[in-house]
């Protein structure tokens, strides 16, 4: 299982991101959240999402093990664990392991599917 | 920590290129909400009497509101105020787009710019970080242009407001741009951004906002979020936008047409919102935290541009207006207009002045550098888009808009030079409408649609009626969307999808943790719009009725074709709406607020 999206459909809005954040942290804040929209204006005019696909190459390469898979088979980062050596962001080939300064471990998508919820053009879902 | 704010101000002079960031007033966020409220009393408080709009002592205020950057539907709206250069009084206008939200990620509600910068600059902000900087590779760009550039070198992330040369040549009705293709329009507020040489406003943040009840924020936010999605309209206005408005406004006579001589336009086939969107519309495009994405961008394979829009207002003055009849030139005036940064609106009111002035001899080649102006010239439309940015020939006239360009041709032309209080009436032609007509009149940066979209109150309950009953629904709606404009919110979810108000009572203290009732909301929306009459009333010897007066063309010439022909509002009856809206407002016969009503919205501060 995995987020997927449909880029075609994406109006740039962020309430997904904001959802994310919503219920991720439980803060109002785009930037904590855990799938990107790159806007590609003026020319051709089009948003493109980027999503984890769940490829665990993160897990792969965590030198302490600290990347796990939940109980829906999301990777996500124990912050217990996690020594914040930034290799699964850089391994990350949809660059969607993000960081904050407010917070010293990485933050990748757990499926939680808030943005699938609240995205209002069906441009989110779960496969 | 004022919960739902970002919490800082950020005062920027740019006389001495210094910066100061202070606290969050409190009182201020208490009794003023925020966005135009915070304009409101800004001006009005820190502006003397009499200041030059383009000179040192005019300050341009950026404010967000209490629900901007947060999971509220429609809270993408920024709010820009200023001593308006086109018309004297009080300006504001806001735009959509992730502004305001960036503002208050990087933990500021506002900023004020004040005094003139001997040189071009811009003003960057990332979180606590904001220098002056150099701005001399900007000026001169377009607005698209420097837009690109601008975010080539400081990131995509980075949200910028920014104006194009119309704005740096003081085009009086110059606009604010950002995020490709949108614009706080109206009234010069980016003449003024322009005349203190600031090029830009470029704001990237990663600040959460704080929230009194995340849990109870949460569920509002959704529920509001699931009737916008659930709304019958929705598909509709994601499909088409305000370009949807195009054939019903036709329909119900009120699509300014050829310098609003009439409100019907007979060409209509490749200027329908359905039409718009099968040739041109790219991309559905939201403000932030929207989910009825109005924003149509286009790309023109005629002339090869892309283009947001164009909106219903573009459409009625760079088409109609103008006389042309096809979607793919008007979204390439319109792109003409974002890129030297000048307002759609204005430009086309003025421009089709300038043509019935020519078709009626009040003008002549001589006075238009030998271009024959004619109805439905697409070409001379763009030359005459390119001559007004660039202050050239007849354009220098132009740019100063229509009530100043009636006075340079003379001949009568001013009973049709279509403004109230010096700004171009925007795109309803309003004599079968007497309450779209009061809103015209009584608005209060001069004669502008977007504080009371009354004309669906004409069409709902009779349009020839001039009735106490439409001068208090313009009353009303002149206190709900400011009060959204307060908030930093889009009127689309409640006018167009239906939303109830009510929501907004939860979401509010959800928010800020201050419990206060809509009436407690509406009290604050009615201290702003007494204050920037107030503001009116300060700048102006003599203001009063006069100020609130119609072109006489909307008085004195029925209209002659379409579904209203034949009909007009009296002078009498003009008269008749102004002594009802003021009574009803506990204004004076010469509508001006009385003591009493000053003291009774808390407005002591301003003298009788």
């Amino acid at each position: 299982m995995h987020l997927t999206a449909d880029s075609s459909k994406c109006t740039g809005c962020r309430l997904c991101q904001l959802a994310c954040s919503l219920y991720h942290f439980q803060e109002n804040n785009p930037k904590k959240s855990c799938l990107a929209i790159d806007p590609k204006f003026p020319d051709p005019g089009v948003f493109e999402v980027r999503t984890c696909t769940q490829c665990g190459e993160c897990a792969e390469v965590c030198p302490v093990e600290a990347i796990v898979q939940n109980e829906k088979g999301a990777y996500y980062i124990d912050s217990e664990e996690c020594t914040a050596c930034l290799e699964c962001v850089e391994v990350c080939p949809e660059n969607v392991i993000f960081t904050h300064p407010d917070r010293e471990a990485p933050f990748q998508c757990n499926l939680c599917e808030a943005c699938v919820d609240f995205c209002a053009y069906g441009a989110l879902s779960v496969e | 920590m004022l919960n739902g704010y970002g919490g800082q101000v950020l005062r920027v002079n740019l006389t001495q290129g210094s910066v100061e960031k202070s606290d969050l007033d409190p009182d201020l966020a208490r009794d003023y909400l925020g966005g135009r409220g915070f304009a409101a009393k800004i001006l009005y408080s820190e502006l003397e009497k009499g200041v030059d709009p383009l000179g040192e002592a005019n300050k341009l205020v950026v404010a967000a509101g209490p629900i901007s950057g947060l999971l509220i539907p429609g809270a993408g709206k920024t709010t820009f105020a200023a001593k308006s250069p086109a018309t004297g009084g009080y300006a504001d206008s806001n735009v959509g787009g992730m502004l305001s939200a960036e503002m208050k990620f990087a933990g500021y509600d506002l900023i004020i710019a004040e005094g003139v910068s001997p040189k071009p600059v811009y003003l960057y902000i990332d979180n606590d970080t904001v220098e002056l900087r150099d701005a001399k590779d900007y000026w001169g760009q377009g607005a698209i242009t420097a837009e690109t550039a601008l975010k080539k070198e400081l990131g995509d992330d980075f949200q910028i407001a920014l104006v194009g040369p119309g704005a740096e040549n003081l085009v009086k009705y110059a606009c604010i741009c950002h995020d490709f293709g949108r614009q706080a329009g109206r009234a010069g507020v980016g003449t003024v951004m322009g005349s203190k040489k600031l090029k830009a406003i470029a704001v990237r943040g990663n600040k959460s906002i704080p929230v009194a009840d995340v849990g109870e924020f949460r569920r509002v936010g959704r529920e509001m979020l699931e009737f916008c999605k659930n709304s019958d309209a929705w598909d509709v206005w994601v499909r088409l936008g305000t370009a949807g408005v195009n054939v019903p406004s036709n329909e119900w006579g009120s699509f300014p047409t050829r310098n609003f001589q009439s409100g019907h336009f007979e060409e209509m086939d490749k200027m329908t919102g359905e039409y718009m969107r099968e040739q041109i519309v790219v991309t559905d495009k939201a403000c932030f935290a929207c989910p009825c994405a109005c924003g149509k961008y286009s790309y023109t394979k005629k002339w090869d541009v892309h283009v947001e829009g164009p909106e219903y207002e573009t459409a009625a003055f760079l088409g109609a207006d103008v006389g042309i009849p096809d979607i793919e030139d008007v979204a390439y005036a319109n792109y003409l207009c974002d890129e030297l940064g000048i307002d759609t609106i204005s430009a086309g009111n003025v421009i089709a002045f300038a043509i019935e002035c020519f078709e009626k001899g009040i003008i002549t080649t001589e006075d238009t550098d030998g271009l024959a102006l004619s109805f439905g010239d697409s070409e001379g439309v763009f030359e005459l888009i390119q001559k007004i940015a660039k202050r050239e020939g007849i354009g220098d006239v132009l740019a100063e808009g229509v009530r100043y360009a009636a006075e340079v041709f003379g001949g009568g032309s001013s009973d049709f030079a279509m403004q109230i209080k010096g700004l171009e009436i925007s795109g309803y032609e309003s004599r079968d409408a007497p309450a779209m007509m009061l809103a015209y009149m009584t608005a209060d940066i001069g004669a502008h649609h977007n504080r009371a979209w009354a004309i669906t109150y004409d069409i709902e309950v009779g349009r020839d009626g001039v009735t106490p009953d439409k001068a208090a629904k313009v009353i009303e709606l002149q206190h709900i969307r400011p009060l959204l404009d307060a908030l930093g919110g889009c009127r689309l979810q409640w006018v167009e999808l239906g939303m109830p108000l009510d929501y907004y009572v939860p979401a509010m203290k959800a928010i800020t943790g201050v419990d206060r009732s809509w009436d407690d909301l509406i009290h604050i929306a009615e201290r702003v719009w007494n204050l920037t009459r107030s503001f009116w009333v300060r700048e102006m010897d003599g203001f009063g009725r006069e100020w609130d007066y119609p072109p006489p063309r909307w008085y004195t010439d029925p209209v002659p074709t379409g579904p209203s022909k034949g009909k007009l509002i009296t002078k009498e009856n003009v008269d008749k709406l102004l002594d009802m809206y003021y009574e009803q407002r506990g204004w004076d016969q010469n509508g001006i607020p009385t003591r009493e009503k000053l003291d009774q919205l808390g407005l002591d501060f301003v003298p009788s």
